[in-house]
This record gives C-alpha cells, structure tokens and sequence, in this order.
C-alpha cells in the first residue's frame, strides 16, 4: 500500500529536517512574505504565486522568511498582492503578481535586498 | 473559478478569518448517486441567526475593505448552476458548517482541481491550524489529518518545505489510488 510507505517516508523527512531546526530564527526578527488571500486574490490566482514562492525559497535554501496570508486589504484591482515585511524596513506592497514575477521578488528582494521598483503599489 | 479547490481554499480563508482551529474539509463523489458534495466546518467565532440568512447575499460583508462579499456567494453561485443546493449553518460561538452540492456529470461542473495546491498552501500559510481533509470516491476513503502528521513530525514544522512536498505526494498519489490507480 502506498499509504504506508508515505507514512515511512514521513519519519525519514523527520530525522532530515530535524537538522535544520536549529538554525531556525526568534520569528520576530523574521522576514514576512504575505500573500493577499481573499476572493479576488484566489480568482487572480494567488495559489499559483503563493507555491512559487514556497519553492523559490526551497530552491535557495531559504528557512528565514515566513510565508503567509491575508484577506482583502481593498486593493482589489491589483490582484495577486504580496508584501515583503523586513524588520526595521517600511513595508513593501508588490503588485498584479504571477508566479515568475513572485519568484524575481524572492531572488531581488529576499536575497539581494533589492526592492523591484516596477512591480511596487502605484502611489494611490 | 476554475476550480472547485480554489472556492474551497476561498471559503476556508473565511475560516481563518473567524479564528478557526480545526477545520474539516469533506469531498464526496457519489457516482452512483451522480452527486459531489463538499462540505467544510470550523469551530471558528460563528454567527448568529440573522446574519447566517445573510451571507448568501453578495451586498453582506463584515469586511471594511470593500463593500460586497464574494467568497460564498461565488461557491452558492457554482452549485445552483450545476444542478445543485448550498446550505449553512453556524452558531455564534461554536463554529459554522457549509454544504454545497453539485450534479457530478452537469457539463457546467468545474473540474475539483488541484486539492494537493489547496491544502499544500493552507498548511503552509496556516501550520499552526489543524486542517482534517477526507475525500471519498465511491466507498474508497483518503484521509489527511495535520495532527496526526505533527505527532509523527513532532518538534519538526510542519511548513518545512520537505514535509510540504510530502504532503503534496501523499494527497497526489492517494486521490490517484481512491480514483482506481489511473
Ligand atoms: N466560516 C465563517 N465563520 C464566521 N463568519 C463567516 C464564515 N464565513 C463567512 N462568514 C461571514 O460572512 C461574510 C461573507 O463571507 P464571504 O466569503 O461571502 O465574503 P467576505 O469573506 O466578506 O469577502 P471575500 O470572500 O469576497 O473576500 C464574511 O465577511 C464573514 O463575516
Ligand atoms: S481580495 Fe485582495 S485586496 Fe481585495
Ligand atoms: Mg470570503
């Protein structure tokens, strides 16, 4: 049964991933991805930007960032939307989001700490 | 939407909202029966009576944000169009129960879609919250249960992108197994 292997394979990720929690980080001095999750953001396709995300971050070896979600912050129109919260850095709101877009803010903003000036919220 | 995963992902983003910690999502294709049933409960905040008769209208919302709610009126939406019914309950306090039905051959029926993303993104996003995913073809039964996961992951995350990727496999291969293996 394939059932129980997974179950099996699930312990091994176990003692894998066990290794890693050290390295781990107080969360407060985390970044924040946050991925807008209310209706307009699921039907603009959120789930797809959210996934790219998780594995950009997988990818690059990336276990300092919290990923997570919100509802409607009323910038509808801009659907799919993601904020990169830094401590100690303003809040940066990204855009009409997809997938590749998603992925480039990973690499620019998470790992070069470069904001991508052109995917940024329009000043409203 | 395209997908029926995606008003589930939609509707138990309400869930969240309302400060759920367990939320059971049921799916049921019914072949003999020609029905598809899904059906998500949380022991979230709730509601009372008035405003449990008001949700199915788009011009309700709790929202500040925006003026109309689309979530359930969009998932009510599917299911009439597909020959079907939707039904909630709640009680302030003790959580809310939705239902939505739908003809599982009616040819304007979105397919279910990727429950493997929908559940992969809710644990992720939500790994603090115990998600219970039952999906039944016919009398074949998969279930996923996040707590029994966390007593086997113990001190290990369950947003660890292996454990992630795992679950994404386990939900994949067991929704091709309860399908008859194709
Ligand atoms: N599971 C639930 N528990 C408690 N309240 C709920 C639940 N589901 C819906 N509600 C209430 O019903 C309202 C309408 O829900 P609906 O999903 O239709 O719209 P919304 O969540 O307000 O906005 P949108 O889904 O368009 O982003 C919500 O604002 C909330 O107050
Ligand atoms: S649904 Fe995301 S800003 Fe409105
Ligand atoms: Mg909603």
């Amino acid at each position: 049964m394939p059932v129980i292997k997974s179950m099996e394979e699930l312990e091994k990720i176990r003692k894998q991933a066990k290794d890693m929690i050290n390295l781990r980080v107080d969360n407060e001095t985390k970044t924040r991805i946050v991925v807008g999750m209310g209706t307009c953001g699921i039907a603009a396709g959120a789930r797809p930007v959210m996934l790219a995300i998780l594995d950009e971050l997988k990818k690059r070896n990336i276990t300092n960032v919290i990923v997570t979600e919100t509802g409607c912050i009323g910038l509808c129109q801009y659907e799919p939307l993601v904020d990169v919260i830094q401590p100690d850095h303003p809040k940066v709101t990204y855009v009409n989001m997809n997938p590749e877009k998603a992925r480039e803010i990973v690499v620019k903003h998470i790992i070069n700490n470069q904001v991508v000036d052109e995917y940024v919220v329009p000043n409203i | 939407m395209r997908e029926l995963s995606l008003h589930i992902l939609d509707v138990v983003q309400n869930s969240l909202g309302a400060k759920a910690s367990v939320i059971e999502i049921n799916i049921e294709e019914n072949i003999k029966k020609d029905l598809l049933i899904i059906e998500i409960k949380d022991n979230g905040s709730g509601m009372d009576e008035k405003m449990t008769k008001k949700v199915m209208d788009p011009f309700f919302t709790t929202r500040t944000t925006r003026k109309v709610g689309l979530g359930i009126p969009l998932f009510v939406h599917a299911a009439k169009s597909c020959g079907g019914d939707f039904k909630i309950q709640s009680e302030k306090g003790k959580g809310t129960a939705i239902e939505a039905s739908f003809v599982l051959s009616h040819i304007d029926r979105a397919p279910i879609g990727s429950m493997a993303d929908t559940m992969v993104s809710l644990v992720a996003m939500r790994p603090d919250v115990d998600f219970v995913y039952r999906h039944c073809v016919g009398d074949q039964v998969f279930i996923l249960d996040t707590q029994e996961i966390k007593k086997t992951l113990q001190e290990v995350p369950l947003n660890n992108p292996m454990v992630l990727d795992w679950i994404k496999r386990f939900i994949e291969d067991n929704l091709k197994e309860i399908n008859g293996g194709a």
